[in-house]
């Protein structure tokens, strides 16, 4: 059994501290146990980033930590101070949709789009490693992503897409990838 | 038409188009709210306690300390909830918290409300449940063996909950005049649906009594008609929100304990209160795939014609009913829609067992048989040294037809199916060519496009649209379909577009709320865009015809000369003589005051009369053929399958990227299938789940997923909304056995199980090494005693879809 009584505490226990997310300081207050997952949702009100199982083995809640992928999920929010957090809120701009929600949007990669956000934040931080990653490369990166829909291949074509577009090609989807095969 | 005409079918803008998805944007954006997004002021946490013993009496609860404990706000009991449900009437069997006894492993026994999840976590310890153990039932033969004691008090004899006999034609006539008969046994394992989304839901109870539900479900209008039973208030008072499913595949059908627990903890508490089940509760809500045990008997010529099979099924459906009683139906009706079969006998005999409760799955109940029918089919083609691809085309059922259970077949490409995935595949060759280790099969099926009966005996429409146009041009869709992920929302946006001449990004959609939309039966069967859009399409032209009429009395053009394109109104014959769709909603607003319509679909009768003949007929069936190669390793025993074909005669695609979204999706749960998915229990009597998280419940990542080459081929159906017809569950059918049958190919054993591991491959190859059978699979079917069949007169045999009347049967043991 649990130690009884927490809610009926009478010191204030609550982690006070600054966080970055999305290129914002934010200040926040939560329980100190509280994984980063929990904070951006519950505290920050960062609801885009999802989670399937809490466990660590889903990659729903995969966000960027310095620019490195990282699940939310196994990371404390008081070890996050310091460090520049993106999640799926912090892709887009005002002025337009990054290229790979862009292409996730044109191919039907998010079919239900609950792994959705997970994904485009791995393969964000793939681009930024890898300019044109090869077919092999993005299955590798995206092999902690569980996708219950799509059976990957609209996920993948849509990062080709998207990494080709960020080179500065003027990248079309293929006719096979929205019509089928002849 | 037919073949794939890459969305240029003639006079169509918007349908067969690969457009964006309504809500791709959304869902890219992290914006979409899904159920456990939602946080409402003053909102509580609720968690339920579960059943730690499979089979047990309840002998006291006492939750004086959990109640006592700060922060919590309420417990339940089974007692506060008195009424069953269940999601068939003939299988209410279920309480939202157990009454006097658990069932499984994950039962809920309690729940509790409190300020957090935490709280409500550390509470749940201080609720002490005394059990008495009660024998526990595994597996089939222990439901056949025990029938003491009962896992219910209802059902057909001791733990036997359902048994189906059914005859058409004559089997005895057909083995007899057979060349062959030949009789497997096989096993398809079961799996789960392992959506991303654990299911949440939010309930609300204000101070008017009225109740609204927020919640992850794809029947919405089912789940709105339990709610009213259980908690004893009218339908009228209650909402529901069909939030959209993080996944649902069949997983999330049911109406499910938590989501009536939350609603009355709501009520009695007077604040909003929510649920998330964690990951190994959503294992325990399973609804998945019934394990199967089949045994298939066939007679064949020499020609490889069917002559009559009868097939039996025994399913273990867990510990409940749920949808059971259709998943027995589904494990045979369909079998004698994909090729021709003259006579065909159907036994099914369900069971309880203390697990976790089957239901459907994608492919409802079809899968199993498919499998079965498709391996043999491999093996009659052997036996007669024919090709499989010729034979299943020379073999496929004929179009518009009517099958021995007479379901009517409307369009039914199979014949270009197999065509395009062997030209596609250099079937020719490959098939038995290939190096030892490498390996080509293929298989097809056919699947309904929505059902044609609802789950509960009424007249009324099976969908409902309507739709508000106003002077700013705006216009509405209201629908009460439930968005999964499948694209249903954008269906109804391209299909209302498409008539109406403008642009989908024109048009909102609100979906899946009791309380704003009209009745649409749910997301299930792939009754969707058939239902919604053929709704769709007359709420749409009835608006239609009021615009055109103020148009064309504003013109002075003949109504049947003006065209609806490109967000205007004009005469077909000077297309600059014309008005903007705005203007054009505006005249007719004046003409006929506030505008409105509404579209209904009912699927048209079935031509079977007899007892059980209102499951399986469709409104229009899709059909599919597949083609995979495979690497089987013969020192691991570990298959590799790098890429499937795979044709699919849809109908018409409303957006063919959608449709190819489904088929790869399809093609991916059926490799899980095939390769690793098991919903399998420790190997003692606790019947604890092996493995309920995503680590060790093995599914496919981008590593095991193959290359998939997709055909559509669109073979448009009368009764299909401009033609089109389901693509959301038929194409997972053929790929298991098409892999089986490639490894059969390969290295020239036969895996008569799902799903094929290494052990069962290695298992058979090292038989086969020892002048064994290469074989891995069950061997014996065990039998009960069965009730006499109704016997059906087949089309064939000049029957009039009625059933007749005949001694008792002889007992086939």
């Amino acid at each position: 059994m649990k130690q009884a009584g927490k809610s009926g505490k009478s010191k204030l226990e609550k982690a006070h501290l600054r966080l970055q997310v999305n290129g914002e300081e934010v200040e926040v207050a939560f329980a100190p146990h509280k994984t980063l997952l929990e904070v951006l949702r519950e505290d920050l009100g960062l609801t885009g980033t999802k989670h399937g199982c809490e466990l660590g083995e889903c990659g729903c809640c995969a966000v960027l930590v310095d620019g490195r992928p990282v699940l939310s999920c196994l990371a404390l929010g008081v070890a996050m101070e310091g460090h520049e957090i993106t999640t799926v809120e912090g892709m887009a701009t005002a002025t337009g949709l990054h290229p790979l929600q862009q292409a996730f949007a044109e191919l039907g990669a998010a079919q239900c789009g609950y792994c959705t956000p997970g994904i485009l934040l791995t393969a964000k931080a793939l681009l930024e490693n890898t300019a044109r990653p090869s077919r092999d490369k993005i299955k590798e990166a995206l092999a902690g992503n569980l996708c219950r829909c799509t059976g990957y291949i609209k996920i993948l074509e849509a990062v080709e897409l998207a990494a080709a577009r960020m080179a500065g090609e003027k990248a079309e989807p293929a006719k096979e990838t929205v019509y089928g095969w002849e | 038409m037919a073949g794939n005409n890459g969305g240029k079918r003639k006079g169509l803008r918007v349908v067969g188009k690969p457009l964006i998805k309504i809500d791709a944007k959304a869902k890219c954006i992290g914006e979409l709210k899904f159920a456990d997004d939602l946080v409402l002021p003053r909102m509580l946490h609720t968690r339920l306690l579960r059943s730690s013993v499979p089979h047990a009496r309840i002998v006291n609860i006492d939750v004086s300390q959990a109640k006592a404990y700060p922060g919590v706000h309420a417990v339940l009991l089974g007692t506060d909830l008195p009424t069953p449900y269940g999601a068939l009437p003939v299988s209410e069997d279920e309480h939202p918290l157990a009454i006097g006894k658990v069932r499984m492993v994950g039962d809920p026994v309690a729940a509790i409300a409190a300020v957090d999840e935490d709280v409500a976590t550390e509470a749940l310890d201080l609720i002490h449940v005394e059990y008495e153990p009660l024998p526990v039932v595994t597996s089939i033969q222990d439901a056949y063996d025990m029938a003491e004691p009962r896992i219910h008090d209802y059902g057909e004899l001791g733990n036997i909950h359902r048994r189906q006999v059914y005859e058409f034609g004559s089997v005895d006539a057909g083995f007899a005049e057979a060349d062959y008969v030949r009789e497997d046994i096989t096993f398809y394992e079961g799996s789960t649906h392992l959506a991303l989304e654990q299911h949440a839901s939010l309930a609300q109870f204000s101070h008017d009594g009225k109740l609204t539900l927020w919640t992850s479900t794809q029947d919405m209008h089912y789940l709105h008609r339990h709610l009213a039973k259980v908690l004893q208030m009218p339908a009228s008072h209650i909402r529901v929100i069909a939030t959209p499913n993080g996944g649902g595949f069949g997983g999330k059908c049911d109406p499910f304990n938590h989501e009536i627990v939350v609603c009355k903890l709501a009520m009695v508490t007077g604040r909003p209160v929510k649920i998330c089940l964690n990951r190994e509760e959503v294992f325990y809500c399973h609804r998945g795939r019934h394990p199967v045990l089949m045994s298939t008997k066939t007679g064949y010529k020499k020609d490889g014609s069917i002559t009559a099979m009868h097939h039996r099924t025994i399913l273990d459906g867990g510990a409940y009913g749920g949808h059971g009683v259709a998943s027995t139906f589904y494990t045979g009706i369909l079998q004698p829609t994909t090729y021709k079969l003259p006579n065909y006998r159907f036994e099914a005999v369900r069971v309880f067992t203390n697990k976790a409760p089957c239901g459907p799955k994608r492919g409802h109940g079809t899968p199993q048989p498919r499998w079965a029918q498709e391996i043999q089919m491999d093996r009659i083609a052997d036996h007669l040294g024919l090709d499989p691809a010729e034979l299943r085309k020379q073999y496929a059922v004929p179009q518009n037809s009517i099958t021995a259970n007479w379901i009517r077949i409307g369009t039914l490409a199979l014949g270009q199916c197999i065509d395009k995935v062997v030209a596609g595949s250099g079937w020719k060759d490959k098939f038995r060519k290939l190096p030892y280790g490498k390996g080509i099969g293929i298989a097809c099926s056919a699947y309904m496009t929505g059902t044609q009966t609802p789950i509960y005996y009424n007249k009324l429409p099976h969908s409902g649209v309507q739709l508000k146009l106003d002077r700013s041009g705006g216009v509405c869709v209201f629908c009460g379909s439930a968005e999964i992920g499948q694209g249903s929302d954008s269906i109804l946006a391209y299909i209302v577009a498409e008539v109406l001449g403008i642009d989908p990004f024109d048009i909102r959609v609100v979906t899946g709320d009791t309380d704003l939309t009209p009745v649409d039966l749910g997301s299930y069967s792939s009754r969707v865009t058939l239902m919604t859009g053929n709704a769709a399409i007359e709420a749409a032209e009835r608006a239609r015809h009021m615009l055109r009429e103020a148009v064309s009395a504003k013109l002075e053009v003949p109504g049947d000369r003006l065209t609806f394109a490109d967000r205007r109104v004009f005469d077909s014959e000077n297309p600059d003589k014309g008005v903007s769709f705005v203007d054009a909603v505006c005249l007719a607003e004046e003409k006929y005051g506030t505008l409105g319509t509404t579209g209904s679909y009912k699927p048209p009768a079935a031509p079977g009369k007899y007892k059980g003949s209102t499951i399986g007929p469709s409104p229009a069936f899709s059909c599919t053929a597949s083609v995979a190669e495979v690497e089987v390793n013969p020192e691991t025993g570990i298959v590799v399958v790098p890429r499937v074909w795979i044709a699919h005669d849809i109908g018409q695609a409303i957006n063919p990227l959608l449709a190819i979204g489904q088929i790869e999706g399809c093609v991916y749960m059926g490799l899980g299938e095939a390769l690793m998915e098991e919903m399998t229990y420790r190997g003692n009597r606790n019947l604890v789940h092996k493995f309920p998280s995503f680590l060790e419940y093995k599914s496919p990542t981008t590593l095991e997923m193959c290359d998939v080459i997709t055909y559509l081929i669109e073979e448009p159906d009368a009764n299909g909304p401009f033609g089109a017809k389901e693509v959301g569950q038929g194409p997972q059918l053929p790929v298991p056995p098409a892999i089986a049958n490639a490894v059969y190919d390969a290295v020239g054993v036969r895996i008569d199980e799902i799903p094929i591991t290494p052990d069962k491959v290695l298992k058979a190859i090292r038989a086969k090494a020892k002048g064994q059978e290469g074989r891995y699979g069950p061997t014996a079917f065990p039998t009960c005693p069965m009730p006499p069949a109704t016997v059906v007169p087949t089309p064939f045999q000049g029957g009039d879809g009625k059933a007749i009347e005949r001694e008792p049967a002889v007992s086939r043991k």
